[in-house]
């Protein structure tokens, strides 16, 4: 009797089905509202601040924006460069990404470019100069990720182990690796007057200018396609591989993944590592693609940028490369604008743009929140 | 036997800023908000503080509008991780970005220079027309205020109603909350302080040159950071490891003519000892149980 | 001149999101007397209690204390107004003194400082005068959970209640302590204060209440004086059916015995995050074909004893052995491999990773088989979705909606549909119904009755007794991290089983 009652309790209690398509369109338009809206308010807010910014100098806002487009993306040379700092910030995006997703704060993408671009410009010094490209090349290029590698791994087994939070052990070693390069190439690397380490004898990466005349005197190269190679392999691993999903489970709901089998902390390593690889590939566009060197201070920020990228770019690789470009012509476009108005303004509306996604993010997802309930009330 | 009082005078110089941001730090972080914005209180307080000095020439001015960048930039803080809930450490890399590029497009405005202001009245024994000597620098009124912060804040934690909100805001908000402590309310008071105590910092460093330059504050900030986390979130602590953390500054300073040890080596030591402090290697470092949480 | 009724809550309604937690909810209690506020899990009753104290605004509805309309108010309004609640988790700051979290928020100063010692004066005061013993200079992460709950109702009569409102205050005392906590509540009966008790334990309503207000399902279903209604009464206004399901079940031949074990703990010591020995030297055995039902109040080792079976928990001592083969030292994947399933207390924290899609929650801990050389087979994800929520009838039947947009129940079926439809040898089920509707609830057991009938071995854990003495054959009863007693299903009611739970009877040490 009594389970002839329950099987049939189960068959007809439970919510009802009706609207289960209709509730998934929506969920689904949610999400990407959910993460196209912020972008875009914060786009809004900076264009208001800049103009008010703008003015403030004496100049028209409109012939400033002309010029900052006109700048970057309206001339061979200027879109060379555009493309240039996007993919140091592709990669860096994606190292910070990697670790959001596995919910880790990853600030240490500066420490990891820089010392990815010091292990690519070591490793295209010990090599010798007639090896061939293609032999030479997978070479300093895997140097350049193993250096970032290496740094990335300390805060993950820092946290993995001793439960050392990511974000200051990042922080600090930002600061560390920098000073301890500093001294490494001034007192023993450099050339003579400079602070750069010799020019690298193999493993250099073509300039677009060498395809191409149009791209004449920028320093665009090839390391864009390998970054937006990085990126696509990103994607796949993340949604299509079980390590992908392990991470982003871990990212979530770290005591559910543990309850899945896997394991938090070589996850989270594993995380920092990856992330530490991704920023120390972005080493290679300087040192292997442009300069041909290491130099001190080359990173300049290039890593902070990063954390921005991610962010605008909602921790997707698409989104990150869009935003790379964004950000990179703000950059560029910053050069541009000098002649009207200091090229400083761009930073002032880098960290606008990110103050605002940062605000806006959870906003909209309460405002998205709250709409959806009042759609499913009615 | 003459060196010591040198090296103290000289610590202590070294300190006055890293005293004044750990003191903020420790306010804001018992209250349950990352700071990771102290650099960019800094650098927004010596900028303001330029700015109002050369405009009136009065050097108290100027530490009065030190004060009020500061203030500025701790409710924007404030602001954006309270009422908006946003990601406090996001919110904190942006502020930092924010206060580098804001203080160079003003130094570009004001001044027409994209690396340092002109000469502007300070606090120095100079300025105020007293002899110089060993102990010239210890007439500056900020070096007397920075000594005094760290107790000052220690006595505003643990002796005051509104330090107890703080500790209880930082550790347990919806218990503090049940009882009717205004949360947010307390937690903008904390972030608003940590910003003018943290811009004093800056202020000091500016005056002190006489001028701004460009991102002078040069990871200062951070290093306080590590003080408050060194120190595990207690002012005395902290102060103390402010202290420690100049003195191998100055020991640096006075060991560069030997070249015992590089500089830019002896400059990683309180990062490397803080991290040291993250992995429980001196012992547990707990921070307040809701830092950084919406 | 007292107001005939101290407290008056009438018709509200209170929606969070989809859920509704009230719709209807009245409560009336007179001045002086303690009300007991029963109901099943998510009926209600602490939503209701938070609007009353402030905590949160009704949507729709009145509430009235001392006869004075105070609907909406804060919960500053309400603590002036002598309207005290001790919460189910304690709102103590662990890291401030007893007297620093009395005083919280109403700090006495002398001058622009804290007055500490004013402060530790007035609480020893008041300790002394209630009788209620506190330690004033004490960090409160420093106190028993018994001595929290103590500081707790001081500091609500501290700040002037006079209407106390206790949330399932016995959930996590100890037998000594609940008697001593009644006696506390009378002593302050006796002294003209009103309270109001929420439990869903009928024992404690008919020892210590004056009246009673029943909750189902947001809405209030029952009030009456205690002494003139039985536990029987009050059970079947929770449930809203006759509750006999324990009578049925008694009268279930036992399950066949099939021989062997297929689960074994052998003098297994845990560590849980208060006690050092919250899991203290318990072995038990399950047999293939057999459910084996763990009772007890919550918090006496029950978690750790499952999560460490697990592997998600590390042993300090003992073993387990699945099979006859041991697998203490194994990880979680490793004990999933050998054939162990696990139903988690906690779906929300640990069963469920509620932003994954249905169809990637269904595969979670399996997740290995549905991956070549790494790389995930998303057709077979998605058949496998398919063919499980077709089993077991999870609705809305979209595999890629996340699992966060499902109801309870239906959340629920995802993990079981996960766990019961991989091929296991032993199941360990805790709490399997907890929040669920009563539909899924009985989908649920006939699922575990189904898993024996196949021969498989079940461990049940479950806070409800009803529940376990409909499906167990065998009954443990754990106390304080010890297993008490262990009865078959025969022997085994709730009145046979209660000494157990409270620590007066004790077969393990006798």
């Amino acid at each position: 009797m009594t389970s002839a009652a329950s099987s049939d309790a189960g068959a007809g209690s439970v919510t009802p089905p009706a609207g289960a398509a209709g509730a998934r369109t929506v969920s689904v338009r949610t999400t990407l509202e959910e993460a196209v809206l912020p972008p875009l308010v914060a786009l809004l807010i900076a264009l208001v601040i800049g103009d008010l910014l703008i003015l403030s100098f004496g100049q028209s806002p409109g012939a400033v924006w002309r010029l900052l487009l006109e700048g970057t993306w309206g001339n061979a040379y200027g879109f060379g460069q555009v493309l240039y700092k996007a993919t140091t910030l592709v990669f860096t995006g994606l190292a910070v990404a990697i670790g959001l997703r596995a919910g880790l704060f990853n600030i240490g993408a500066e420490g990891q470019l820089a010392a990815g671009g010091f292990a690519a410009a070591v490793a295209g010094l010990l090599l010798p100069g007639a090896m061939p490209a293609l032999v030479a090349l997978p070479i300093v290029i895997l140097a350049a990720a193993a250096g970032g590698g290496v740094v990335g791994a300390i805060p993950g087994v820092l946290k993995a182990r001793f439960g050392a939070h990511e974000v200051i052990v990042t922080i600090m070693l930002n600061l560390i690796v920098l000073a301890v390069l500093n001294y490494v190439v001034a007192s023993h690397l450099h050339t003579p007057e400079t602070l750069h380490t010799p020019e690298i004898r193999a493993g250099m990466i073509p300039r677009l200018s060498g395809f191409s005349t149009v791209f004449h005197g920028s320093a665009a190269n090839l390391a864009i396609l390998l970054a937006l190679a990085v990126g696509a392999l990103v994607w796949w691993f993340l949604f299509r591989t079980r390590g992908g999903y392990e991470l982003r489970a871990v990212g979530l709901q770290p005591e559910a993944a543990e309850y899945g089998g896997v394991s938090v902390g070589r996850t989270w390593i594993r995380a920092f590592v990856i992330a530490g690889a991704l920023a120390g590939l972005g080493g290679a566009n300087f040192v292997l693609g442009y300069k041909h060197y290491y130099e001190d201070g080359f990173t300049g920020g290039a890593g902070f940028v990063g954390i921005a990228v991610a962010l605008v770019g909602r921790n997707h690789p698409l989104g990150i490369v869009l935003a790379a470009l964004f950000f990179a012509t703000l950059s560029q476009g910053g050069l541009a604008i000098n002649a009207l108005v200091p090229k400083t303004l761009v930073e002032v509306l880098q960290g606008i743009v990110i103050l605002a996604v940062a605000t806006a993010i959870p906003e909209v997802r309460r405002a998205l929140r709250l709409a959806v309930r009042r759609a499913g009330v009615v | 036997m003459e060196l010591l009082p040198i090296f103290l005078v000289q610590t202590v110089r070294i300190a006055i800023p890293y005293l004044f941001a750990a003191a903020g730090g420790v306010v804001a972080e018992r209250a349950g908000i990352v700071s990771l914005t102290l650099e960019g209180f800094m650098l927004t307080g010596a900028f303001t503080a330029v700015l109002g000095s050369y405009y009136t020439g009065s050097a108290m001015i100027g530490v009065l509008c030190g004060v009020l960048g500061g203030l500025l930039f701790g409710l924007l803080h404030a602001v954006a991780s309270i009422r908006f809930r946003a990601d406090q450490i996001v919110v904190g890399i942006a502020i930092n970005l924010l206060a580098v590029g804001a203080t160079r497009f003003f130094l570009q405005l004001a001044f027409d220079s994209s690396s340092n202001s002109p000469r502007v009245a300070g606090l120095s024994a100079a300025d105020l027309g007293i002899a110089t000597g060993l102990l010239s620098s210890l007439v500056n009124p900020l070096v007397w205020l920075g000594l005094v912060t760290i107790p000052s804040v220690w006595w505003l934690v643990y002796r005051t109603p509104f330090g107890l909100r703080v500790r209880a805001v930082g550790e347990h908000p919806e218990a503090a909350a049940s009882v009717g402590v205004p949360v947010a309310r307390v937690r903008y008071a904390a972030v608003a302080l940590s910003g003018v105590l943290a811009a004093l910092g800056g202020v000091y460093l500016a005056l002190d040159q006489h001028q701004f330059t460009d991102s002078m504050t040069a990871g200062r900030g951070f290093i306080a950071l590590a003080a408050v986390i060194f120190g595990r979130w207690d002012p005395v602590r902290a102060g103390i490891a402010c202290l420690l953390f100049a003195a191998a500054e100055t020991l640096q300073i006075h060991l560069q003519t030997v070249q015992a040890i590089p500089s830019q080596l002896v400059s990683t030591l309180p990062y490397v000892l803080t991290i040291v402090a993250l992995a429980g290697v001196v012992g547990r470092s707990v921070p307040p149980t809701a830092l950084g949480k919406n | 001149m007292m107001a005939e009724t101290a407290l008056r809550l009438h018709d509200i309604h209170k929606s969070f999101g989809p859920v509704q937690a009230n719709r209807g909810a009245t409560l009336d209690v007179a001045p002086g007397e303690i009300h007991a506020l029963v109901g099943e899990n998510g009926a209600g009753k602490s939503t209701l209690m938070r609007i009353l104290a402030g905590m949160y605004a009704p949507d729709t509805g009145v509430v009235e204390v001392m006869g004075r309309d105070v609907t909406g108010w804060s919960t500053a309004e309400a603590i002036a107004a002598g309207v005290g609640m001790v919460h189910q988790h304690f709102m103590l700051v662990p890291t401030l003194t007893v007297a620093e979290n009395m005083v919280l928020g109403s700090e006495p100063r002398l001058g622009v400082r804290f007055d500490r010692e004013r402060a530790v004066r007035e609480v020893e005061a008041l300790s002394a005068r209630t009788g209620l013993h506190v330690h004033a200079d004490r960090l409160v992460a420093d106190l028993s959970v018994g001595e929290a709950q103590r500081v707790e109702i001081v500091k609500a009569l501290f700040r002037g209640a006079r209407i106390l409102i206790l949330d399932e205050p016995t959930a996590v005392l100890s037998p000594a302590e609940v008697d001593e906590l009644w006696n506390v509540l009378r002593g302050l009966r006796a002294a003209g204060d009103t309270i109001v008790l929420i439990t869903h334990k009928l024992d404690e309503v008919m020892e210590v209440s004056d009246a009673v207000t029943v909750m189902r399902q947001g809405r209030t279903v029952h009030r009456t004086a205690t002494r003139e209604t039985s536990p029987a009464e009050i059970a079947r206004a929770m449930v809203g059916r006759d509750v006999t399901l324990a009578r049925e079940a008694a009268g279930r031949a036992p399950a066949p015995p099939t021989g062997g074990v297929a689960l074994e703990v052998r003098n297994l010591v845990v560590a849980g995050p208060r006690r050092p020995r919250a899991v203290n030297d318990v072995s038990l055995t399950v047999a293939p074909g057999e459910i084996v039902g763990i009772a007890g109040v919550e918090g006496n080792g029950q978690t750790e004893l499952i999560e460490a079976i697990a592997g998600l928990r590390a042993t300090s001592a003992g073993s387990v052995l699945l099979g006859g083969r041991d697998i203490t030292r194994l990880s979680v994947r490793e004990r999933a491999a050998a054939g162990l399933s696990h139903i988690p207390e906690d779906r929300h924290r640990r069963g469920l990773v509620l932003d994954y899609s249905v169809a990637d929650n269904l595969i979670l801990g399996r997740h290995e088989h549905f991956a070549r050389r790494g790389v995930l087979d998303r057709g077979a994800i998605a058949s496998h979705a398919a063919e499980r929520i077709a089993a077991f009838d999870v609705r809305p039947a979209d595999a890629a909606s996340p699992a966060r947009s499902l109801s309870g129940g239906n959340q629920q079926k995802v993990v079981i549909a996960r766990e019961l439809g991989r091929d296991f040898v032993v199941l360990l089920a805790a709490q399997p119904t907890r929040g669920v509707d009563v539909g899924a609830v009985e989908f649920i057991h006939a699922q575990l009755r189904a898993s024996r009938e196949a021969g498989k071995a079940v461990l049940l854990v479950s806070a409800e007794l009803s529940e376990i003495l409909a499906l167990a054959d065998r009954i443990a009863v754990m106390f304080r991290g010890r297993i008490a007693t262990i009865l078959p299903r025969d022997r085994a009611s709730e009145q046979a089983l209660g000494p157990y739970m409270t620590g007066a009877l004790d077969a393990g040490a006798a």
